[in-house]
């Protein structure tokens, strides 16, 4: 039986070698924050600052509001503010603190038939992309840059779901992804600047809109109530609260930039 | 095309570089896997010999649906298990949610099925030819398993690799139920659905070949502690 005890040995190895974890704490965040790169530089800050292991899990702003409603992270930070007003209104989230923001930019093919770098406002852009039935490839998938892009469509006067699906693409997936489908369809897609800028499979794309006010983009923090979740660490949330709202955190993300270009601007109130 | 050749080269690089990050990752991958596969096959594998040498009412309809349950979809499972482990589902109090155990629990269930839909036709296509001598024996039902089950060993490791590979290779549960988090639950296959969300083909891809490569690595590895495929023995 040599080889059983063989295979037991090498399994024990496997099982010992996972370390205990200190102080940790768990976060859900949008893609776009984690997509940027911002959190390679926050997380370890956090850990020299506070000590607290930060986890997180990467999902859409739809999926991290209901990953706090059933208690399953400590905190979230999102970008849907009409969703974090409910969300906290109904009792899920002790209250909302707005952190910084980025913008939403359009992004095309380099011919650019639906002429959207001649707009002067978003309106301008989405109408002609929908007059041209130029291929547009929507996130689809309830995340805050969905629910962005739909109440945008909203704005110019269209209903998106009543959109001819030959040239609305709805993909259902993360905005990684669908800036795979854009680049491989040569397509418009609304995305963040952050995602944008460090996606690295561009392709024929280039970025051909941006700066109208109403693409700002706020990112705002939600700790989970302990009252409904009592099992959740509220002590460590609201210290993470206080470190990324306070100065040290907000210079880092002022200072955070990719080719040149600033990402986030920090608007955190202090208290 | 050039993404493709970068990717081998990736590769490569990885592995030579001795990335701490990377080392842990595929320790991980393998600790997950590895653990569902013994505890899968400690169910499977008796679950199999069993169905073999017992005759009761439902018997086909238990092997029809066992081997229906081979085609499981992941994610699916992955789903059942989140919500079963949420913090305000029915297991939630465990906190298991987002760990390692979370995946192994998700893992088992994917390959289970597959390890004793397996094992059962390899132990009945033995039982056929050692029903008569069992019998004439006079041995329990108990020890008829264990005979079996010793003497088809070899099958059954093909069985086990069968659900290693399923499990390595599997990334829609455990990105639910393990969440991905850096360090704690990232595993080969989350890590490369990852990469490829951020647009790095070059990188996923050179993930991904160090994937099968350790597939291989693992298969190899058991052969030759099994010592089979040899000469005069096999």
């Amino acid at each position: 039986m040599t080889l059983a005890y063989k295979l037991l040995f090498f399994i024990m190895i496997l099982s010992f070698s996972w370390p205990a974890q200190a102080d940790n704490m768990r976060m859900a965040v949008t893609t776009s924050f984690h997509n940027s790169g911002l959190s390679d530089i926050l997380l370890p800050e956090i850990q020299k600052g506070i000590g607290v292991e930060v986890q997180l899990i990467v999902v859409g702003t739809g999926q991290a509001l209901k990953l706090g409603r059933a208690g399953d992270v400590d905190a979230i930070l999102v970008h849907s503010k009409s969703a974090e007003e409910v969300f906290v209104s109904d009792g899920y989230g002790t209250h909302r603190r707005e952190i910084m923001y980025n913008d939403f930019v359009i992004v095309g093919p380099t011919n650019d038939p639906a002429r959207v770098a001649a707009a002067t406002n978003v309106v301008e852009a989405l109408k002609a992309i929908e007059e041209t039935r130029s291929v547009f490839v929507s996130r689809g998938d309830d995340s805050g840059t969905h629910r962005k892009e739909l109440s945008l469509w909203k704005l110019s006067g269209f209903e998106a779901n009543k959109f001819s699906p030959a040239w609305y693409r709805a993909g259902g997936s993360g905005m990684g992804s669908t800036l795979n489908t854009a680049s491989g369809m040569n397509a418009y897609v609304m995305s963040d600047r952050a995602s944008w800028l460090k996606f690295k499979n561009k392709g024929e794309l280039r970025l051909l809109f941006s700066g109208d006010p109403v693409l700002f983009n706020q990112y705002a923090y939600l700790p989970v109530s302990p009252k409904l979740h009592p099992h959740v660490k509220n002590d460590l949330a609201i210290k993470l609260e206080n470190w990324l709202t306070g100065p040290h955190a907000q210079s880092l993300i002022a200072g955070y930039k990719i080719s040149g270009e600033t990402l986030f601007m920090p608007n955190a109130k202090p208290r | 095309m050039s993404d493709l050749w970068f990717g081998v080269l990736n590769a490569f690089r990885l592995i030579l570089s001795f990335d701490a990050d990377l080392y842990e990752i595929i320790l991980r991958s393998l600790h997950v896997t590895v653990t569902a596969v013994i505890v899968a096959s400690a169910i499977g594998l008796p679950l199999g010999a069993w169905l073999a040498v017992n005759r009761f009412r439902f018997r086909r309809l238990t092997i029809a649906f066992l081997n229906a349950m081979m085609g499981l979809p992941p994610v699916v499972v992955g789903l059942i298990v989140y919500i079963l482990f949420s913090r305000s589902g029915p297991l939630g109090v465990f906190g298991l949610l987002f760990t390692p155990t979370a995946m192994i629990i998700a893992q088992v269930i994917i390959i289970m099925p597959l390890i004793a839909s397996i094992a059962h036709q390899a132990i009945r296509d033995l039982w056929a030819d050692y029903h008569d001598l069992l019998i004439s024996l006079n041995t329990t039902k108990r020890q008829r398993m264990i005979t079996l089950i010793w003497d088809a060993r070899r099958s059954l490791l093909t069985a086990s690799l069968a659900g290693f590979g399923r499990g390595i290779g599997e990334v829609g549960a455990i990105m639910i139920v393990g969440g991905n988090i850096d360090h704690v639950t990232r595993v080969l296959t989350s890590a490369i659905a990852l990469e490829t969300g951020k647009g790095d083909f070059a990188l996923a891809l050179g993930l991904g070949f160090v994937l099968i490569a350790l597939a291989i690595a693992v298969n190899i590895i058991i052969h030759r502690l099994s010592k089979t495929e040899r000469a005069g023995q096999w």
